[in-house]
């Protein structure tokens, strides 16, 4: 299940609005690590759709989202609850690593 | 259970599966599932890579790598190796999803590491200010002042690509001279927005919760000082990766795997290791791929003999 690409414009109600929790994707066609990990964060979603919704905000495109959350390096991932950021995982990480990271919105 | 099983995605890695799968061994290639490419995918243009007279990228280079190997029938695994058992004549590989894979040799060409600042509070800041990775962060210091750490071709080459986004480059070395490649330095050195600081050190993180600052030492006359900094980029070189093996093979003094004269034999029959886990002191795409050759033309002779 590919992730549901969010701008500016829908960001309020794809992430902020959202009744569930909402992994924030910061990425970049440049940026080879987040080529990486990609694969994995749509793997977790396809296999948690009901806990946790994965979206990605492309940053070349966004930059004003990727300065307001103060990413300053990517891949970024950030975890959304009632609008706040909850959890910030920054780096590409091995699919057992991040399943860790998110225990607590998974489980 | 596999002919050879290649830990590594690197040059060497690479072409020990570009030649073992002419070899007609039939490679299993574990590329770890997140730095799959190695080093290289975090470089921008490669201009000393032998057979590219006008240069090419890295990741485009080390696709090019991947796509050879896997024409001659190597299969590539995008996962990591989190415990391995060389010891007996069945060598016993264990990965991170789970799987165990059996070969009769393992070509290890697990490469090398960024070699941190060991600074407090340097781990926690990683991703706020601190960056190991100019070619993925440097977009987000547009006309921010920033340093780099360093004196090699790394610490060169990120310097120079960072001035494309950064209004001011500062870089750092502990030395009053770079080891760096003559024509990189000379770049580095001839870019208005670099700015370098000899024979200093890092002494200091600054800032809480995101980087703001750093404090240095002057090595030679023992002054402070005290920076304003919007990023740092750490280039101070890599150490070798081998905890996946330390307590099974012999390792030299400075921790690299120990191998037999020019030849990639491990202290282990059927085991073999190759690249920047090896090599103290070339460490470039081409002697690494050199090595991984090495490795693949070693482990068909040691398979031949086994039958």
């Amino acid at each position: 299940m590919a992730a549901k690409n969010v701008t500016t414009a829908t960001f309020q109600a794809d992430v902020l609005d959202s009744a569930k929790p909402v992994l924030v994707d910061f990425w970049a066609e440049w940026c080879g690590p987040c080529r990486m990990v990609s694969p994995i964060l749509d793997e977790i979603a396809g296999e948690h759709a009901d806990k946790i919704t994965i979206v990605k905000v492309n940053v070349d495109e966004e930059p004003a989202l990727a300065q307001q959350y103060g990413i300053t390096s990517i891949p970024a991932m950030q975890v959304f609850e009632s609008g706040e950021v909850v959890k910030s995982i920054i780096g590409a990480k091995p699919k057992p690593a991040l399943l860790a990271d998110l225990s607590a919105f998974i489980n | 259970m596999h002919e050879v099983i290649i830990i590594g995605s690197g040059p060497a890695g690479y072409t020990a599966g570009i030649y073992c799968g002419r070899a007609g061994l039939n490679p299993l290639l574990i590329a770890s599932s997140v730095e799959a490419g190695g080093e290289l995918m975090k470089t921008t243009e490669v201009e000393n890579y032998p057979g590219f007279p006008s240069g090419l990228q890295g990741p485009e280079l080390m696709d090019a790598f991947r796509a050879q190997a896997e024409r001659f029938g190597t299969e590539v695994l995008l996962d990591d190796v989190i415990e391995v058992d060389l010891a007996g004549p069945v060598k016993i590989v264990k990965t991170g999803g789970g799987k165990t894979y059996e070969a009769k040799t393992v070509i290890l060409a697990t490469g090398a590491a960024y070699r941190e600042l060991g600074l407090p509070r340097e781990k926690e800041l990683s991703g706020y200010g601190i960056s190991w990775c100019a070619t993925c962060d440097g977009f987000f210091f547009r006309e921010k002042t920033i340093a780099v750490i360093g004196g090699g071709d790394s610490a060169m080459e990120e310097a120079t690509f960072l001035t494309r986004f950064a209004s001011k480059v500062y870089l750092i070395h502990r030395r009053d001279s770079f080891k760096a490649s003559k024509i990189m330095q000379e770049r580095a050195l001839n870019n208005p927005k670099i700015e370098v600081i000899w024979n200093t050190e890092v002494s200091e993180l600054l800032g809480e919760g995101k980087l703001t600052g750093i404090k240095t030492t002057n090595l030679v006359d023992g002054s402070t000082r005290t920076m304003d900094l919007d990023g740092l980029f750490i280039a101070i070189g890599n150490d070798p990766r081998v905890w996946l093996v330390e307590n099974q093979l012999t390792l030299t003094a400075e921790k690299f795997i120990q191998v037999e004269g020019r030849s990639s034999k491990t202290s282990l029959p059927g085991v073999f290791a190759a690249g920047d886990v090896i090599d103290p002191t070339y460490r470039q795409a081409i002697t690494a791929a050199g090595s991984g050759c090495v490795a693949a033309l070693d482990a068909e002779h040691y398979l031949s003999n086994l039958k």
